[in-house]
Protein backbone atom coordinates (compact mmCIF):
# COMPACT_ATOMS: atom_id res chain seq x y z
CA UNK A 1 0.00 0.00 0.00
CA UNK A 2 2.61 2.29 1.04
CA UNK A 3 4.44 2.26 -2.54
CA UNK A 4 1.04 2.92 -3.77
CA UNK A 5 0.64 6.18 -2.20
CA UNK A 6 4.67 7.32 -2.91
CA UNK A 7 4.03 6.40 -6.60
CA UNK A 8 1.01 8.00 -6.99
CA UNK A 9 2.53 11.07 -5.06
CA UNK A 10 5.42 11.28 -7.40
CA UNK A 11 2.73 10.94 -10.51
CA UNK A 12 1.30 14.34 -9.08
CA UNK A 13 4.57 15.53 -8.68
CA UNK A 14 5.36 14.84 -12.84
CA UNK A 15 2.25 16.11 -14.18
CA UNK A 16 2.60 19.57 -12.34
CA UNK A 17 6.10 19.65 -13.47
CA UNK A 18 5.09 18.78 -16.95
CA UNK A 19 2.16 21.74 -16.97
CA UNK A 20 4.87 24.08 -16.05
CA UNK A 21 7.29 22.79 -18.42
CA UNK A 22 4.88 23.49 -21.24
CA UNK A 23 4.15 26.46 -19.73
CA UNK A 24 8.21 27.80 -19.99
CA UNK A 25 8.31 26.53 -23.14
CA UNK A 26 6.07 28.73 -24.62
CA UNK A 27 8.03 31.85 -24.26
CA UNK A 28 12.16 31.95 -25.70
CA UNK A 29 13.26 32.71 -22.31
CA UNK A 30 12.42 30.17 -20.55
CA UNK A 31 11.97 27.48 -23.47
CA UNK A 32 14.99 25.78 -22.87
CA UNK A 33 14.83 25.13 -18.57
CA UNK A 34 11.00 23.76 -19.38
CA UNK A 35 12.11 21.19 -21.35
CA UNK A 36 14.49 20.04 -19.15
CA UNK A 37 12.24 20.50 -16.17
CA UNK A 38 10.27 17.77 -18.22
CA UNK A 39 12.81 15.41 -19.29
CA UNK A 40 13.47 15.01 -15.01
CA UNK A 41 10.02 14.40 -14.61
CA UNK A 42 9.94 11.41 -17.61
CA UNK A 43 12.83 10.00 -15.82
CA UNK A 44 11.42 10.40 -12.33
CA UNK A 45 8.08 9.12 -13.88
CA UNK A 46 9.50 5.76 -15.35
CA UNK A 47 11.78 5.06 -12.49
CA UNK A 48 9.07 5.03 -9.25
CA UNK A 49 7.05 3.06 -12.08
CA UNK A 50 9.16 0.32 -11.35
CA UNK A 51 8.05 0.54 -8.28
CA UNK A 52 4.49 0.22 -8.74
CA UNK A 53 3.84 -3.04 -6.57
CA UNK A 54 2.77 -6.68 -8.30
CA UNK A 55 4.33 -6.20 -11.40
CA UNK A 56 6.12 -8.85 -13.28
CA UNK A 57 8.35 -8.70 -16.47
CA UNK A 58 10.85 -6.35 -15.25
CA UNK A 59 13.14 -7.89 -17.56
CA UNK A 60 11.39 -7.31 -20.51
CA UNK A 61 10.78 -3.93 -19.33
CA UNK A 62 13.95 -2.90 -19.43
CA UNK A 63 15.19 -4.27 -22.24
CA UNK A 64 12.39 -2.61 -24.14
CA UNK A 65 13.04 0.55 -22.61
CA UNK A 66 16.94 0.20 -23.62
CA UNK A 67 16.07 -0.74 -27.23
CA UNK A 68 13.53 1.76 -28.15
CA UNK A 69 14.97 4.83 -25.72
CA UNK A 70 18.73 4.25 -27.52
CA UNK A 71 17.46 3.31 -30.79
CA UNK A 72 15.24 7.05 -30.42
CA UNK A 73 17.92 8.62 -28.78
CA UNK A 74 20.49 7.89 -31.08
CA UNK A 75 18.76 8.97 -34.33
CA UNK A 76 17.26 12.10 -32.99
CA UNK A 77 20.93 13.23 -32.29
CA UNK A 78 22.38 12.25 -35.64
CA UNK A 79 19.70 13.72 -37.65
CA UNK A 80 20.10 17.02 -39.38
CA UNK A 81 18.42 20.08 -38.07
CA UNK A 82 16.26 20.06 -41.91
CA UNK A 83 15.11 16.67 -40.92
CA UNK A 84 13.56 17.82 -37.79
CA UNK A 85 9.76 17.45 -38.68
CA UNK A 86 10.00 14.24 -40.05
CA UNK A 87 11.55 13.27 -36.28
CA UNK A 88 8.94 14.55 -34.70
CA UNK A 89 6.17 12.91 -36.91
CA UNK A 90 7.52 9.34 -36.70
CA UNK A 91 8.02 9.76 -32.45
CA UNK A 92 4.32 11.25 -32.32
CA UNK A 93 3.25 8.41 -34.33
CA UNK A 94 4.83 5.83 -31.76
CA UNK A 95 3.23 7.20 -29.00
CA UNK A 96 0.18 6.81 -30.88
CA UNK A 97 1.19 2.95 -31.52
CA UNK A 98 2.06 2.48 -28.10
CA UNK A 99 -1.10 4.31 -26.77
CA UNK A 100 -3.08 2.00 -29.05
CA UNK A 101 -0.95 -1.07 -28.00
CA UNK A 102 -1.97 -0.58 -24.51
CA UNK A 103 -5.39 -0.74 -24.57
CA UNK A 104 -4.92 -3.95 -26.55
CA UNK A 105 -2.93 -5.70 -24.11
CA UNK A 106 -5.85 -4.67 -22.20
CA UNK A 107 -8.59 -6.65 -24.56
CA UNK A 108 -6.14 -9.30 -25.03
CA UNK A 109 -5.68 -9.74 -20.96
CA UNK A 110 -9.70 -10.22 -20.33
CA UNK A 111 -9.76 -7.36 -18.31
CA UNK A 112 -11.70 -4.82 -19.44
CA UNK A 113 -15.18 -5.22 -18.79
CA UNK A 114 -16.81 -2.22 -18.01
CA UNK A 115 -18.85 -0.21 -20.64
CA UNK A 116 -17.33 3.25 -19.86
CA UNK A 117 -14.25 1.82 -19.67
CA UNK A 118 -14.20 -0.17 -22.58
CA UNK A 119 -15.53 2.39 -25.10
CA UNK A 120 -12.78 4.63 -23.73
CA UNK A 121 -10.53 2.09 -24.40
CA UNK A 122 -12.00 2.03 -27.63
CA UNK A 123 -11.62 5.62 -29.14
CA UNK A 124 -8.21 5.34 -27.20
CA UNK A 125 -7.37 2.66 -29.69
CA UNK A 126 -8.85 4.19 -32.45
CA UNK A 127 -7.18 7.59 -32.06
CA UNK A 128 -4.07 6.12 -31.43
CA UNK A 129 -3.73 3.73 -34.20
CA UNK A 130 -4.80 6.69 -36.96
CA UNK A 131 -1.97 8.86 -35.10
CA UNK A 132 0.72 5.89 -35.55
CA UNK A 133 -0.28 5.13 -39.38
CA UNK A 134 -0.92 8.43 -40.23
CA UNK A 135 2.13 9.69 -38.64
CA UNK A 136 4.28 6.86 -40.48
CA UNK A 137 3.24 8.27 -43.65
CA UNK A 138 3.77 11.78 -43.04
CA UNK A 139 7.48 10.74 -42.17
CA UNK A 140 7.68 9.12 -45.28
CA UNK A 141 6.62 12.11 -47.42
CA UNK A 142 9.25 14.31 -45.65
CA UNK A 143 11.54 12.09 -45.59
CA UNK A 144 11.12 11.32 -49.79
CA UNK A 145 10.30 7.53 -49.36
CA UNK A 146 6.93 8.30 -50.64
CA UNK A 147 6.89 11.31 -52.99
CA UNK A 148 3.30 11.38 -54.39
CA UNK A 149 -0.06 11.99 -53.05
CA UNK A 150 -2.32 9.75 -54.45
CA UNK A 151 -6.06 10.34 -54.37
CA UNK A 152 -8.95 7.98 -54.92
CA UNK A 153 -12.13 8.71 -56.82
CA UNK A 154 -14.99 9.58 -54.24
CA UNK A 155 -12.16 9.79 -51.22
CA UNK A 156 -14.12 12.06 -49.35
CA UNK A 157 -16.68 9.25 -49.10
CA UNK A 158 -14.86 6.71 -48.22
CA UNK A 159 -13.39 8.32 -45.78
CA UNK A 160 -16.67 8.99 -44.07
CA UNK A 161 -17.80 5.59 -44.71
CA UNK A 162 -14.64 3.83 -43.35
CA UNK A 163 -14.51 5.88 -40.42
CA UNK A 164 -18.46 5.01 -40.06
CA UNK A 165 -17.62 1.18 -39.95
CA UNK A 166 -14.78 2.10 -37.79
CA UNK A 167 -17.28 3.58 -35.05
CA UNK A 168 -19.92 1.04 -35.11
CA UNK A 169 -16.99 -1.64 -34.89
CA UNK A 170 -16.17 -0.21 -31.96
CA UNK A 171 -19.33 -0.31 -30.53
CA UNK A 172 -20.25 -3.65 -31.32
CA UNK A 173 -16.52 -4.16 -28.89
CA UNK A 174 -17.84 -2.25 -26.31
CA UNK A 175 -20.69 -4.92 -26.05
CA UNK A 176 -18.58 -7.77 -26.72
CA UNK A 177 -14.91 -7.24 -25.92
CA UNK A 178 -13.69 -11.01 -25.75
CA UNK A 179 -14.63 -11.21 -29.43
CA UNK A 180 -10.80 -11.44 -30.94
CA UNK A 181 -12.50 -11.50 -34.41
CA UNK A 182 -14.06 -8.13 -34.07
CA UNK A 183 -10.70 -6.70 -32.71
CA UNK A 184 -8.44 -7.35 -35.00
CA UNK A 185 -11.08 -6.11 -37.47
CA UNK A 186 -11.07 -2.78 -35.55
CA UNK A 187 -7.63 -2.49 -35.46
CA UNK A 188 -6.64 -3.09 -38.90
CA UNK A 189 -9.39 -0.75 -40.14
CA UNK A 190 -8.09 1.91 -37.97
CA UNK A 191 -4.51 1.78 -39.44
CA UNK A 192 -5.73 1.62 -42.49
CA UNK A 193 -8.25 4.61 -41.80
CA UNK A 194 -4.55 6.51 -40.33
CA UNK A 195 -2.64 5.83 -44.26
CA UNK A 196 -5.93 6.60 -46.13
CA UNK A 197 -6.43 9.81 -44.39
CA UNK A 198 -3.17 11.18 -44.41
CA UNK A 199 -2.22 10.33 -48.16
CA UNK A 200 -3.94 12.61 -49.87
CA UNK A 201 -2.61 15.85 -48.40
CA UNK A 202 0.73 17.57 -49.29
CA UNK A 203 2.58 20.80 -49.33
CA UNK A 204 1.59 23.20 -47.13
CA UNK A 205 -0.82 21.76 -45.13
CA UNK A 206 1.65 19.13 -44.07
CA UNK A 207 2.21 21.24 -40.67
CA UNK A 208 -0.98 21.30 -39.81
CA UNK A 209 -1.53 17.71 -40.09
CA UNK A 210 1.60 16.70 -37.86
CA UNK A 211 0.54 19.29 -35.09
CA UNK A 212 -3.20 17.47 -35.53
CA UNK A 213 -1.75 14.02 -35.04
CA UNK A 214 0.20 14.80 -32.06
CA UNK A 215 -2.98 16.22 -30.60
CA UNK A 216 -4.23 13.02 -31.71
CA UNK A 217 -1.97 10.97 -30.04
CA UNK A 218 -2.16 13.32 -27.09
CA UNK A 219 -5.59 12.52 -26.14
CA UNK A 220 -5.49 8.99 -27.22
CA UNK A 221 -2.73 8.74 -24.46
CA UNK A 222 -5.53 10.24 -22.26
CA UNK A 223 -8.00 7.88 -22.72
CA UNK A 224 -5.81 5.04 -22.36
CA UNK A 225 -4.57 6.80 -19.17
CA UNK A 226 -8.92 6.28 -18.22
CA UNK A 227 -8.21 2.80 -18.74
CA UNK A 228 -5.66 2.00 -16.56
CA UNK A 229 -6.36 4.85 -13.53
CA UNK A 230 -3.31 6.56 -14.18
CA UNK A 231 -3.36 10.17 -13.37
CA UNK A 232 -0.34 11.01 -14.93
CA UNK A 233 -1.32 9.43 -18.64
CA UNK A 234 -4.79 11.60 -18.05
CA UNK A 235 -3.73 15.01 -16.57
CA UNK A 236 -0.36 14.78 -19.33
CA UNK A 237 -1.95 12.82 -22.29
CA UNK A 238 -4.90 15.82 -22.06
CA UNK A 239 -3.30 18.44 -21.51
CA UNK A 240 -1.14 17.75 -24.68
CA UNK A 241 -4.47 16.77 -26.45
CA UNK A 242 -5.63 20.43 -26.03
CA UNK A 243 -2.65 22.22 -26.61
CA UNK A 244 -2.35 20.29 -29.73
CA UNK A 245 -5.60 21.09 -30.87
CA UNK A 246 -4.94 25.26 -30.16
CA UNK A 247 -1.51 24.98 -31.97
CA UNK A 248 -3.49 23.33 -34.50
CA UNK A 249 -5.63 25.96 -34.67
CA UNK A 250 -3.37 28.98 -34.78
CA UNK A 251 -1.80 26.97 -37.73
CA UNK A 252 -4.67 26.70 -39.67
CA UNK A 253 -5.82 30.18 -39.07
CA UNK A 254 -2.36 31.38 -40.51
CA UNK A 255 -3.21 29.71 -43.49
CA UNK A 256 -6.81 30.38 -43.72
CA UNK A 257 -8.32 26.90 -43.98
CA UNK A 258 -10.49 25.47 -41.68
CA UNK A 259 -8.86 22.02 -40.37
CA UNK A 260 -12.02 20.38 -42.39
CA UNK A 261 -10.66 21.85 -45.28
CA UNK A 262 -6.99 20.87 -44.65
CA UNK A 263 -8.32 16.71 -44.51
CA UNK A 264 -11.45 16.86 -46.75
CA UNK A 265 -10.23 18.80 -49.55
CA UNK A 266 -6.07 18.88 -50.04
CA UNK A 267 -4.12 20.82 -52.22
CA UNK A 268 -3.44 18.67 -55.48
CA UNK A 269 -2.29 19.05 -58.56
CA UNK A 270 -5.50 17.58 -59.49
CA UNK A 271 -7.62 20.39 -57.19
CA UNK A 272 -5.96 23.38 -58.56
CA UNK A 273 -6.61 22.21 -61.99
CA UNK A 274 -9.64 24.01 -61.38
CA UNK A 275 -7.71 27.43 -61.32
CA UNK A 276 -7.25 30.19 -64.10
CA UNK A 277 -4.37 29.67 -66.37
CA UNK A 278 -1.13 31.59 -65.59
CA UNK A 279 -0.28 33.22 -68.43
CA UNK A 280 3.56 34.94 -69.52
CA UNK A 281 7.14 33.58 -69.23
CA UNK A 282 9.15 33.22 -66.86
CA UNK A 283 12.36 35.67 -67.22
CA UNK A 284 15.68 33.60 -66.24
CA UNK A 285 18.60 35.83 -63.88
CA UNK A 286 22.43 34.62 -63.60
CA UNK A 287 23.60 34.68 -60.11
CA UNK A 288 25.68 37.92 -60.84
CA UNK A 289 22.42 39.85 -61.75
CA UNK A 290 20.89 39.13 -58.44
CA UNK A 291 24.01 40.15 -56.73
CA UNK A 292 24.35 43.16 -58.24
CA UNK A 293 20.95 44.09 -57.82
CA UNK A 294 20.56 43.64 -53.44
CA UNK A 295 24.26 44.80 -53.30
CA UNK A 296 23.36 47.96 -55.09
CA UNK A 297 19.97 48.07 -53.60
CA UNK A 298 18.87 50.09 -49.97
CA UNK A 299 16.55 47.50 -48.86
CA UNK A 300 16.56 43.40 -49.42
CA UNK A 301 13.90 41.35 -48.07
CA UNK A 302 14.88 37.79 -47.64
CA UNK A 303 11.89 34.88 -48.20
CA UNK A 304 12.84 31.21 -46.85
CA UNK A 305 11.10 28.00 -47.76
CA UNK A 306 11.67 24.01 -47.89
CA UNK A 307 13.83 24.53 -50.44
CA UNK A 308 16.29 26.27 -48.07
CA UNK A 309 15.90 23.66 -45.53
CA UNK A 310 16.22 21.00 -48.27
CA UNK A 311 19.79 22.55 -49.32
CA UNK A 312 20.40 23.12 -45.67
CA UNK A 313 21.40 26.64 -47.11
CA UNK A 314 20.73 28.62 -43.99
CA UNK A 315 24.64 29.67 -42.86
CA UNK A 316 25.13 30.63 -46.70
CA UNK A 317 22.20 32.97 -46.94
CA UNK A 318 23.60 34.31 -43.34
CA UNK A 319 26.45 35.07 -44.58
CA UNK A 320 25.08 36.46 -47.41
CA UNK A 321 23.20 38.71 -45.23
CA UNK A 322 25.66 39.89 -43.67
CA UNK A 323 27.77 41.01 -46.42
CA UNK A 324 24.75 42.98 -47.88
CA UNK A 325 24.73 45.18 -44.29
CA UNK A 326 28.42 45.26 -44.35
CA UNK A 327 27.65 46.98 -47.69
CA UNK A 328 24.85 49.23 -46.02
CA UNK A 329 22.09 47.55 -47.67
CA UNK A 330 19.11 46.38 -44.84
CA UNK A 331 18.91 42.88 -45.35
CA UNK A 332 15.98 41.49 -43.22
CA UNK A 333 14.18 37.69 -43.21
CA UNK A 334 9.98 37.91 -44.26
CA UNK A 335 8.64 34.15 -42.57
CA UNK A 336 5.62 33.07 -43.49
CA UNK A 337 3.71 31.62 -40.32
CA UNK A 338 3.72 27.82 -42.42
CA UNK A 339 7.01 28.37 -44.51
CA UNK A 340 8.59 24.80 -45.08
CA UNK A 341 7.13 22.08 -43.36
CA UNK A 342 6.22 23.08 -39.94
CA UNK A 343 5.36 26.09 -38.28
CA UNK A 344 8.36 28.08 -36.51
CA UNK A 345 10.53 25.49 -39.09
CA UNK A 346 12.01 28.56 -40.82
CA UNK A 347 12.80 30.19 -37.20
CA UNK A 348 14.43 27.42 -35.70
CA UNK A 349 17.13 26.75 -39.19
CA UNK A 350 17.94 30.74 -39.07
CA UNK A 351 18.50 30.69 -35.29
CA UNK A 352 20.86 27.69 -36.36
CA UNK A 353 22.71 29.75 -38.14
CA UNK A 354 23.24 32.84 -35.98
CA UNK A 355 20.39 35.25 -37.46
CA UNK A 356 19.19 37.78 -34.64
CA UNK A 357 15.37 37.74 -33.35
CA UNK A 358 15.32 41.66 -35.12
CA UNK A 359 16.02 40.46 -38.39
CA UNK A 360 13.16 37.88 -38.46
CA UNK A 361 9.71 39.48 -39.07
CA UNK A 362 6.19 38.02 -39.21
CA UNK A 363 3.87 38.31 -42.09
CA UNK A 364 1.93 41.11 -40.63
CA UNK A 365 5.02 43.12 -39.34
CA UNK A 366 6.78 42.75 -42.83
CA UNK A 367 4.19 43.04 -45.53
CA UNK A 368 3.52 46.47 -45.86
CA UNK A 369 7.23 47.08 -46.28
CA UNK A 370 7.62 45.15 -49.74
CA UNK A 371 6.59 48.07 -51.61
CA UNK A 372 9.98 49.89 -50.46
CA UNK A 373 11.95 46.89 -50.81
CA UNK A 374 14.32 47.05 -54.11
CA UNK A 375 14.60 43.32 -53.98
CA UNK A 376 12.62 40.53 -52.50
CA UNK A 377 14.64 37.50 -52.45
CA UNK A 378 12.58 34.21 -52.62
CA UNK A 379 14.64 30.73 -51.33
CA UNK A 380 12.95 27.80 -52.18
CA UNK A 381 9.44 28.89 -51.36
CA UNK A 382 6.14 29.24 -53.56
CA UNK A 383 2.92 28.76 -51.78
CA UNK A 384 3.21 31.41 -49.54
CA UNK A 385 4.55 33.93 -52.21
CA UNK A 386 1.53 32.78 -54.78
CA UNK A 387 -0.32 35.87 -55.47
CA UNK A 388 -3.36 33.65 -56.52
CA UNK A 389 -4.22 33.66 -53.20
CA UNK A 390 -5.46 37.01 -53.12
CA UNK A 391 -7.15 36.89 -56.70
CA UNK A 392 -7.94 33.74 -58.00
CA UNK A 393 -11.37 32.39 -55.93
CA UNK A 394 -11.20 29.53 -57.52
CA UNK A 395 -7.56 28.26 -56.45
CA UNK A 396 -7.11 26.02 -53.61
CA UNK A 397 -5.09 28.07 -51.81
CA UNK A 398 -7.32 31.61 -52.03
CA UNK A 399 -8.14 33.12 -48.75
CA UNK A 400 -4.56 32.38 -47.64
CA UNK A 401 -2.77 35.36 -46.34
CA UNK A 402 0.79 35.40 -48.34
CA UNK A 403 3.80 37.38 -48.22
CA UNK A 404 3.38 40.19 -51.20
CA UNK A 405 6.82 39.41 -52.81
CA UNK A 406 5.04 40.50 -55.94
CA UNK A 407 4.46 44.04 -54.57
CA UNK A 408 8.76 44.57 -54.44
CA UNK A 409 10.42 46.52 -56.84
CA UNK A 410 12.04 42.94 -58.15
CA UNK A 411 11.46 39.68 -57.21
CA UNK A 412 14.15 36.58 -57.22
CA UNK A 413 13.14 33.67 -57.16
CA UNK A 414 15.93 31.35 -56.35
CA UNK A 415 14.13 27.11 -57.63
CA UNK A 416 15.75 24.22 -58.41
CA UNK A 417 13.47 23.59 -61.89
CA UNK A 418 10.49 25.05 -63.68
CA UNK A 419 7.73 22.93 -62.17
CA UNK A 420 5.11 23.73 -60.28
CA UNK A 421 5.64 23.71 -55.84
CA UNK A 422 4.67 20.88 -53.40
CA UNK A 423 1.35 21.21 -53.89
CA UNK A 424 1.07 21.35 -57.34
CA UNK A 425 -0.24 24.76 -58.21
CA UNK A 426 0.92 27.04 -60.76
CA UNK A 427 2.90 30.19 -59.12
CA UNK A 428 1.42 33.55 -61.30
CA UNK A 429 4.51 35.73 -59.19
CA UNK A 430 7.06 33.64 -61.56
CA UNK A 431 5.21 35.46 -64.68
CA UNK A 432 4.87 38.80 -63.52
CA UNK A 433 7.02 40.78 -65.23
CA UNK A 434 10.00 42.12 -62.69
CA UNK A 435 10.17 38.52 -61.11
CA UNK A 436 13.56 36.55 -62.04
CA UNK A 437 14.34 33.22 -61.83
CA UNK A 438 17.76 31.63 -60.60
CA UNK A 439 18.09 28.03 -60.89
CA UNK A 440 19.76 25.64 -58.88
CA UNK A 441 19.81 24.34 -55.28
CA UNK A 442 19.74 27.37 -53.01
CA UNK A 443 23.15 26.19 -51.56
CA UNK A 444 25.09 26.31 -54.60
CA UNK A 445 23.05 29.88 -55.99
CA UNK A 446 23.53 31.69 -52.81
CA UNK A 447 27.55 30.81 -52.68
CA UNK A 448 27.72 32.24 -56.25
CA UNK A 449 25.88 35.43 -55.01
CA UNK A 450 28.06 35.80 -52.13
CA UNK A 451 31.59 35.32 -54.50
CA UNK A 452 30.13 37.78 -56.91
CA UNK A 453 29.52 40.29 -54.09
CA UNK A 454 32.90 39.84 -52.82
CA UNK A 455 34.61 40.55 -55.92
CA UNK A 456 32.30 43.65 -55.90
CA UNK A 457 33.82 44.64 -53.09
CA UNK A 458 37.06 44.08 -54.10
CA UNK A 459 36.98 46.29 -56.99
CA UNK B 1 -19.31 9.51 -8.63
CA UNK B 2 -15.66 8.59 -9.99
CA UNK B 3 -16.84 8.93 -13.44
CA UNK B 4 -17.59 12.48 -12.66
CA UNK B 5 -14.35 12.64 -10.85
CA UNK B 6 -12.20 11.97 -14.08
CA UNK B 7 -14.74 14.22 -16.67
CA UNK B 8 -13.72 16.85 -14.29
CA UNK B 9 -10.14 15.92 -14.34
CA UNK B 10 -10.52 15.78 -18.04
CA UNK B 11 -12.31 19.08 -18.42
CA UNK B 12 -9.61 20.82 -16.08
CA UNK B 13 -6.50 19.05 -18.07
CA UNK B 14 -8.27 20.60 -21.21
CA UNK B 15 -8.59 24.29 -20.29
CA UNK B 16 -4.91 24.39 -18.68
CA UNK B 17 -3.75 22.84 -22.05
CA UNK B 18 -5.27 25.24 -23.78
CA UNK B 19 -4.69 28.30 -21.75
CA UNK B 20 -0.53 27.44 -20.53
CA UNK B 21 0.15 28.05 -24.36
CA UNK B 22 -2.11 30.78 -25.48
CA UNK B 23 0.41 33.20 -25.81
CA UNK B 24 2.90 31.13 -27.33
CA UNK B 25 5.05 33.49 -30.21
CA UNK B 26 5.22 31.80 -33.91
CA UNK B 27 9.23 31.42 -33.21
CA UNK B 28 8.47 28.71 -30.92
CA UNK B 29 6.01 26.47 -32.51
CA UNK B 30 7.34 23.94 -34.04
CA UNK B 31 9.58 23.57 -30.60
CA UNK B 32 6.53 23.67 -28.27
CA UNK B 33 4.97 20.68 -30.59
CA UNK B 34 8.04 18.85 -30.58
CA UNK B 35 8.35 19.74 -26.55
CA UNK B 36 4.40 18.68 -26.53
CA UNK B 37 5.04 15.58 -27.90
CA UNK B 38 7.79 14.96 -25.58
CA UNK B 39 5.35 14.94 -23.00
CA UNK B 40 2.93 12.66 -24.35
CA UNK B 41 5.94 9.89 -24.49
CA UNK B 42 4.95 9.84 -20.50
CA UNK B 43 2.60 6.73 -22.46
CA UNK B 44 5.82 5.31 -21.33
CA UNK B 45 4.71 4.69 -17.85
CA UNK B 46 1.36 3.09 -19.06
CA UNK B 47 2.70 0.84 -21.56
CA UNK B 48 5.32 -0.37 -18.56
CA UNK B 49 2.06 -0.53 -15.67
CA UNK B 50 0.34 -2.33 -18.65
CA UNK B 51 3.43 -5.15 -19.61
CA UNK B 52 4.01 -5.41 -15.33
CA UNK B 53 0.32 -6.79 -15.35
CA UNK B 54 0.81 -9.01 -18.32
CA UNK B 55 0.80 -12.79 -18.43
CA UNK B 56 4.02 -13.87 -18.35
CA UNK B 57 2.77 -17.20 -19.93
CA UNK B 58 1.01 -15.32 -22.65
CA UNK B 59 3.51 -15.11 -25.75
CA UNK B 60 0.67 -12.80 -27.38
CA UNK B 61 0.46 -10.19 -24.11
CA UNK B 62 4.29 -10.50 -23.61
CA UNK B 63 4.55 -9.53 -27.17
CA UNK B 64 2.41 -6.68 -27.46
CA UNK B 65 3.48 -5.08 -23.91
CA UNK B 66 6.96 -5.43 -25.16
CA UNK B 67 5.93 -3.52 -28.41
CA UNK B 68 3.88 -0.57 -26.18
CA UNK B 69 6.96 -0.14 -23.59
CA UNK B 70 9.10 0.26 -26.95
CA UNK B 71 7.40 2.73 -28.53
CA UNK B 72 6.63 4.73 -25.60
CA UNK B 73 10.19 4.87 -24.48
CA UNK B 74 11.20 5.71 -28.09
CA UNK B 75 8.48 8.92 -28.60
CA UNK B 76 9.67 9.88 -24.42
CA UNK B 77 13.59 9.75 -25.76
CA UNK B 78 13.34 10.71 -29.25
CA UNK B 79 11.10 13.88 -28.40
CA UNK B 80 13.19 14.71 -25.94
CA UNK B 81 16.54 14.81 -27.75
CA UNK B 82 14.65 16.90 -30.54
CA UNK B 83 13.16 19.33 -28.53
CA UNK B 84 16.24 20.15 -26.71
CA UNK B 85 18.46 20.21 -30.18
CA UNK B 86 16.02 22.98 -31.03
CA UNK B 87 15.66 25.07 -28.12
CA UNK B 88 19.57 24.52 -27.53
CA UNK B 89 20.04 26.93 -30.32
CA UNK B 90 18.25 29.35 -29.61
CA UNK B 91 20.25 29.59 -26.14
CA UNK B 92 23.57 29.35 -27.62
CA UNK B 93 22.23 32.07 -29.98
CA UNK B 94 20.99 34.33 -27.07
CA UNK B 95 24.60 34.32 -25.51
CA UNK B 96 26.55 34.94 -28.48
CA UNK B 97 23.62 38.20 -29.35
CA UNK B 98 23.38 39.41 -26.14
Amino acid sequence: MDAKVLVNAAYFAVAVVFILGLKAMSSPLTARKGIVWAGYAMIAATVVTFAWPGMANYGLMAAAIAIGGAAAWWSGKKVAMTDMPQMVAIYNGMGGGAAAAIAALEFARGEVHDPLVTTLAVIGSLIGSVAFSGSCIAFAKLQGIMEKTYRLPAQNGVNVVLAVVAVALGAYIVGNPGDTTALLAFYGLALFLGVILTTPIGGADMPVVISLLNAFTGLAVGFEGFVLGNPALIVAGIVVGASGTLLTQLMAKAMNRPIANVIFTPMTGAAAGGGEAVTGTMKETSALDAASMMRFGSKVIVIPGYGMAVAGAQHKVWEMAQLLEEAGVECVFAIHPVAGRMPGHMNVLLAEAGVPYDKILDLEEINADFPQADVALVIGANDVVNPVARTDKSSPIYGMPILDADRAQNCIVIKRGKGAGYSGIENALFYTDNCRMLYGSAQQAIAEIIHHIKTMEEA
Amino acid sequence: MEGFLYLYVFMLAAFTGYEVIARVPVILHTPLMSGSNFVHGVVLVGAMVALGAADPDDPLQLAIGFFAVLLGAANAAGGYVVTERMLGMFQSKKKGGA
